[in-house]
Parts: C-alpha cells; structure tokens; sequence
C-alpha cells in the first residue's frame, strides 16, 4: 500500500475568549464538512497533534493531496464556538520537528 | 567553483479593497494595524470623489507608520457610459486606483475598454448582473482593465448562495485566464477579525479555481501593478507612455 503523505499546520486561533479542544476542532471540522461535505471532509484524515490553549495555537495533521483543500477551509472559519474568531496559518511542514522550528523562526 | 546567486525577490503583498470609514480614525488605525500585522505592505481605501488632498495625505501617513504603503482608490458607480466618461475625466487625475461597479451591460463594457480603468467589480449577489462573460474578458484584455474579486461574502455567506457565488467566480476566473485578464483578490472587508493573511486569501482563490501561484499573483503583483503604473502616470515627470522628464533647464 503506497504510504500516504502528511502535512503539519500550526495554527494560531485569534478570538476573544479562549476555546477549548473540542471547540477549536469542531470548527475545523465544521468548515471543511460546509465546504466540501462530509466525503471531502473524510479525505483530508485531519488530526489534532497539539493545543496550547494558553497562547491558543494548534498543531494538526492533514494529508499532503488535501492540504489546499484544509487551508481553504480554515481561512472561511470565523467563528469558534459562537465566538467571533480567525484561525490563522502559522507554518506548514511534512515533520512536526521543522514545524516546530519554522514557528520559532516566525516568532 | 563560481557560486550560483538566486536571487529572491519578496512578494510585496497588497489588499487593495479594505472597507473602511475613515472619518472613524480609531477603526481606521486598528484595520491599519491589523493589515500591517498580517503581512500586508499596500492597502487601498476606496474613498469618496470629493476626498480631499489632505485627508489622502493623513491617510498615507497613519499607514506609513504602520510601515505599510497607501494607495488611494474611487469605486465609480455610474449608470450610463456617459456618466462614467465624465466621472473618469474628472476623477482619473485624483486617485491611484480607479474601480468601476458595473451595475448595468453598457456601463460594463465601456469599462473593459475604457484605458483610464483600473479595476472592474461586480455585484456579488445578483448573478444576473455578474457581466464578466467572454466579451466583456476579450475588451478587458485589450485595455488595462483588471478583474477584482472581493472575499468577504466568501466569509459571510453560507449555503447556496455561496455555492452559487462560487460557480460564478471559478467561470469568471476561467474566462480572465483564457483572456489572460489580470485577477485582483481584495478583502473587501470592515471587521478586523475577518481578515485574513494574504496567503490565507489565496487559500481562499483555490476555491474558485485559482492555482498557487496565479493565487499569489492575485494578492500581490497584480495590484502592485495598478497603482506602480498610476503612479507613474500621475507624477509630474510623465510625458506619455513610455517618454518621462528626466532633466529640464538650460544645461539640457
């Protein structure tokens, strides 16, 4: 079975309150589901890795073929949990160790 | 061995439709800030005709101290062709970017062809008034015309419109590729929580059919173009295309 590509985003989640996991992934899922239903949403295999709810970012893994299909989908989110919000793009990389670096690198 | 020097240039990332006030200056500053913060380096405020200098000037340096460049843009909304030569000749001298609002076929293909415009916009939610069809791409492209797409009922909508919306504009971005009009993706937005990164915007154009790099090209070089070009034309040294003052005196 041909091994399948992955993709590491980390995101940073602008809101005025501070959402939970569960809250943050939901509205992950539930733009990627608005956007291209529940068939594509079964393609993307999105995980959560990491949610630093203090400095409210995020790590997730998708799959390299749906990449720009999850980017666009977490630029149309805004909301999250009711709550006006943004998810914004970090640093995109295939390990979650040059991810790591890339948003130090950033910040 | 010689060394190879690759030389990277830095995509200089524009918004040239942010929807703002600006006689609420606080707004005004936050959405500035914001922009800057985001990785922006021009916005565009469409302001009203009657605008004066001045208020361009306190504009431009607000977004200069931001560290982010100004370019001051008129959204045109004429109803006969006549109307908009007149307000073309009265306005193009005035503002960097000059937008027209097709709200109507006559006045849209005046614009396509019409040198003097800079952008052409369309009604967002009335498809039968969406006149960006091959024609209208065909005199575009003979002018300097550009197609701007706005994003903000990309985030505001949701259901079928947006599924409608979204048909229209993978067409539109079709027929401006076929026709090699430029595509300009602008925000359109009020709210500082709705705006995104630039990247994020051309994450959004792949929805509409937009590879990566006609994306980015849509969020940076293809507004960078309008307003290097305006302002060009609208410094004193410009003779006509092509033919600029260089030196003048009695040691020429």
């Amino acid at each position: 079975m041909k091994r399948v590509k992955r993709r590491y985003l980390a995101l940073q989640v602008d809101s005025d309150g501070v959402p939970s996991r569960k809250e943050v992934m939901d509205a992950v899922w539930g733009a990627v589901t608005r956007l291209y239903g529940e068939h594509g949403a079964s393609l993307t295999r999105l995980a959560l890795i990491d949610y630093d709810m203090e400095k409210k970012t995020a790590v997730i893994r998708t799959s390299l073929a749906t990449l720009d299909l999850v980017r666009a989908s977490l630029a149309s989110i805004t909301s999250v949990a009711d709550r006006e919000a943004a998810v914004h793009v970090l640093a995109v990389s295939g390990t979650i160790k040059a991810l790591h670096q890339k948003t130090r690198q950033q910040l | 061995m010689q060394k190879r020097r690759v030389a990277t240039m830095k995509r200089v990332f524009a918004d040239l439709h942010l929807g703002l006030n600006v006689k609420d200056h606080a707004a005004t500053l936050r959405m500035i800030n914001k922009a800057a913060t985001l990785g922006y380096r021009l916005v565009a405020v469409p302001l009203a005709p009657e605008t004066h200098a001045d208020e361009i000037a306190k504009l431009r340096a607000v977004c200069n101290e931001a560290g982010i460049d100004f370019a001051s843009r008129v959204d045109l909304r004429p109803r006969t062709q006549n109307e908009l030569m007149h307000q073309l000749r009265r306005l193009r001298r005035k503002f960097e970017a000059v937008c027209v609002k097709c709200e109507n076929k006559a006045v849209a293909r005046q614009a396509a062809k019409d040198r003097r415009v800079d952008l052409l916009n369309f009604p967002l939610l009335d498809f039968r008034k969406r006149f960006f069809d091959r024609a209208e791409a065909e005199l575009a492209s003979n002018s300097l015309a550009a197609l701007e797409i706005d994003v903000k009922p990309l985030l505001v909508l949701e259901g079928p419109v947006r599924v409608r919306l979204l048909s229209s504009l993978r067409r539109e971005a079709a027929i401006a590729r076929d026709f090699q009009v430029p595509i300009v993706v602008s925000s359109g937005l009020a709210k500082e929580m709705l705006l995104r990164k630039p990247r994020e915007m051309a994450a959004l154009a792949f929805l509409f059919g937009l590879d990566e790099a006609s994306a980015l090209e849509a969020v940076s070089q293809s507004a960078g173009a309008i307003v290097k070009r305006n302002r060009e034309k609208l410094s004193a040294k410009f003779v006509a295309p092509g033919i600029r003052l260089i030196k003048e005196g009695k040691d020429c």
